[in-house]
C-alpha cells in the first residue's frame, strides 16, 4: 500500500461515520448517502495522489460526498421527490456547499437511526456495521455466516423501511434516551460477542468484529461522555477482550478461565477497563454493563482462580440480578457460589434454574451442571450432563472442549467402577 | 405530513358490542391523548365481529376471517404524524395494546412523476 492508499484507508477507518452522517443530511436518504460517500473515497485516491493528502481528510471527503449528492439531486428529479430524512430543526440546518471546516457532527443521529427499535435486531446490527463502521456488505455477510444476497437484501429492506416509515434522523429526546441507548449498547455488545465466541474456522473475520465493537464503544463514549453505561460497556469489552490471547491454545482449542495463562492477558487493556469501570461506578448510576465490567475486573486483577475475590463476585452478581433479572445471570452467579460455598450448594441453584423454560436449549446450563457434578466426583451424572451440553453447543471450539471433559469423566467413572 | 394506518388487533371475535366499560372509558380519552402526543386521527373505523367476515381466495368463498388466529382485525384508523416515533407513541397508548396489539403501517403514496 502506498502513502495515499494508506491515508485513504486510515480516513475510511476514522472518518467514515462522520462523513456518512453529514452527507445523509443533504441527501435525506441513507442509500444515496452511502453511494456518494463511497464515491468520495474512490475520488480521494486520485485527488490525494495529485494534490496531496488534505489537512482535514474528513472535511474533504464530506464536501466531496455532499457535492456528488447535490449533483445527483439536481440531475435526478426522482431523488428530489424522495421524502427527506426527518432531521430535528436546529441552527445548522442550512446546508451549504461552502468549503467550510465547520461540519456538524451527526454521528449520534446515524447511530440512533441504525439502532431504531422499529428495526429488527439483525437489521440494526447489519446497518450499524455498514453505515456507521463502513464495513462492506460481503464482509458483513461472512461475519454473520449468511449469503451475500441475503445480507444485501436485509440492508436494503432496512433502509427502505427507514425511508418509507419515516424513522427520524435524530438523537432521541431525554425521556426516550435510556431505552434507545440500551438498544445501541445491545447492538455493540452483540457485535462483540459474535466475534468473541466465533468458531475458530472463521476467526480472522471475527477478530475484526471484536475490534469494530470496541471502536464503536469508544466512539460512543467520546460522543456521550456523561452516560455511565457507555463507559461500562467499553470497560466490559476491554476487560473481556484482554483475555483474548489466553482464551484458545496453540491449536485453537478453548481454554477456560481457571486454566488460562494469566501472563498472556493484556495488562494495558485491563488497566483501562478497570479505570472506566471505576469511573462508571463513581456516578452512582450503574447499569448492567458497568456491573459486568466490575465482575470482569475482579477476575482480571486476581493472580489465580483460587485467589479471586469470589465473595465480592457473588455480591456483584446479586446487584446485577436486581437490575437485570435474567436466568443467565443467575447461572453465572451459581458458578461463583460454587467457589464460595462449594459445588453442592451451587448445584442446588443450578437444578432450580433447570426448571426455567427460558434456559431450555442453553448449552451453558448442562455445561455448568456437568462441571459441578465432576467436582463432586459424580462422574456418571457428569457424563450425562456433558453429553447434553455437547448436543446443544454450536461453536466448534466449545464443543471440542466439552468433548474432552466428557472423555475425562467417562474415564474417571470407568476407573472407579473397575478399580473399586 | 406522513400518514399511517394503525390497525387494531383484538382477541377473536372482537365484537365491539362486548367492549368492557373500562375499555370504553380508555377509548373515550384516546383522542385527547393522540393530540397531546402530536398526532391527528384523520378517519377511523371499527369492524363487526370476525364471525361476520367472509374470505375469498381464488374463487373459493370461506366463512370467517382470512387466517384463523387468536387475534383478529377489530378496526383501523388513519393517523397523521410527523414521524414514526410519534406514530409509535400514539399506537402504544391505544387500549387495544392491553389484551391485543396494534400494527403501524405507513400509507403508500405513489412516487411523483
Amino acid at each position: 500500500m502506498n502513502d495515499v492508499e494508506e491515508a485513504v484507508a486510515d480516513a475510511h477507518r476514522r472518518e467514515w461515520a462522520f462523513v456518512l452522517a453529514a452527507t445523509a443530511r443533504v441527501t435525506g436518504d441513507l442509500d444515496l448517502a452511502e453511494e456518494c460517500v463511497q464515491d468520495a473515497y474512490i475520488a480521494a485516491l486520485d485527488a490525494w495522489a495529485r494534490d496531496g493528502v488534505p489537512r482535514k481528510p474528513g472535511a474533504w471527503l464530506t464536501q466531496t460526498a455532499k457535492r456528488k449528492a447535490l449533483d445527483l439531486l439536481r440531475r435526478d428529479k426522482v431523488f428530489r421527490a424522495k421524502m427527506p430524512l426527518l432531521v430535528e430543526p436546529d441552527a445548522d440546518m442550512n446546508v451549504t456547499t461552502d468549503e467550510t471546516d465547520e461540519i456538524p457532527d451527526d454521528r449520534l443521529r446515524l447511530i440512533f437511526t441504525c439502532c431504531h427499535p422499529a428495526l429488527a435486531r439483525e437489521a440494526q446490527v447489519a446497518l450499524t456495521l455498514r453505515l456507521v463502521c463502513g464495513v462492506a456488505t460481503p464482509d458483513i455477510s461472512r461475519a454473520f455466516l449468511v449469503s451475500e444476497p441475503t445480507m444485501a437484501a436485509r440492508l436494503t429492506r432496512a433502509k427502505k423501511k427507514i425511508a418509507a416509515a419515516r424513522i427520524p434522523y435524530r438523537v432521541p429526546a431525554a425521556a426516550d434516551l435510556p431505552e434507545r441507548l440500551d438498544a445501541v449498547l445491545s447492538v455493540i455488545h452483540l457485535l462483540y460477542t459474535t466475534g468473541h465466541t466465533a468458531p475458530s474456522g472463521a476467526d480472522l473475520v471475527r477478530a475484526d468484529l471484536v475490534e469494530r465493537a470496541v471502536a464503536l464503544a469508544r466512539m460512543l463514549l467520546a460522543l456521550m461522555p456523561d452516560e455511565p453505561e457507555v463507559r461500562g460497556l467499553l470497560a466490559l469489552l476491554l476487560l473481556t477482550d484482554a483475555r483474548r490471547a489466553a482464551r484458545t491454545d496453540a491449536r485453537g482449542r478453548l481454554v477456560v478461565l481457571e486454566d488460562q495463562d494469566r501472563s498472556l492477558w493484556d495488562r494495558a487493556a485491563v488497566a483501562e477497563g478497570r479505570d472506566l469501570a471505576v469511573a462508571a461506578f463513581r456516578t452512582g448510576r450503574v447499569g448492567r454493563y458497568a456491573v459486568q465490567a466490575a465482575i470482569a475486573s475482579l477476575h482480571a486483577v486476581a493472580p489465580s482462580t483460587e485467589a479471586t475475590d469470589w465473595r465480592q463476585v457473588v455480591g456483584l452478581y446479586d446487584v446485577l440480578l436486581r437490575i437485570w433479572p435474567s436466568p443467565v445471570v443467575a447461572l453465572n452467579r451459581a458458578v461463583a457460589v460454587a467457589m464460595v460455598d462449594g459445588p453442592e450448594k451451587a448445584l442446588e441453584e443450578v437444578d432450580l434454574l433447570a426448571t426455567d423454560d427460558r434456559l431450555a436449549g442453553y448449552h451453558y446450563l448442562p455445561a455448568v451442571r456437568a462441571d459441578l457434578l465432576r467436582r463432586l466426583s459424580r462422574f456418571g451424572q457428569a457424563a450425562d450432563a456433558y453429553r447434553a451440553a455437547v448436543a446443544l453447543a454450536d461453536n466448534d471450539a466449545e464443543r471440542e472442549f466439552l468433548e474432552i471433559r466428557l472423555a475425562e469423566v467417562v474415564d474417571s467413572a470407568e476407573g472407579r467402577s473397575s478399580g473399586g | 405530513m406522513p400518514q399511517y394506518a394503525v390497525i387494531i388487533h383484538s382477541p377473536a371475535p372482537a365484537d365491539p358490542m362486548d367492549l368492557t366499560p373500562d375499555y370504553l372509558a380508555l377509548l373515550e380519552g384516546y383522542g385527547q391523548k393522540v393530540a397531546e402526543l402530536g398526532g391527528t386521527i384523520v378517519t377511523g373505523f371499527g369492524l363487526q365481529p370476525s364471525t361476520t367476515a367472509t374470505s375469498i381466495r381464488g374463487d373459493v368463498v370461506t366463512d370467517g376471517p382470512f387466517t384463523e388466529a387468536k387475534e383478529v382485525v377489530a378496526g383501523f384508523f388513519i393517523l397523521e404524524a410527523p414521524d414514526l416515533d410519534v406514530a409509535l407513541a400514539v399506537a402504544k397508548a391505544n387500549p387495544a395494546c392491553i389484551d391485543g396489539g396494534v400494527e403501524v403501517r405507513p400509507l403508500f403514496t405513489p412516487p411523483a412523476e
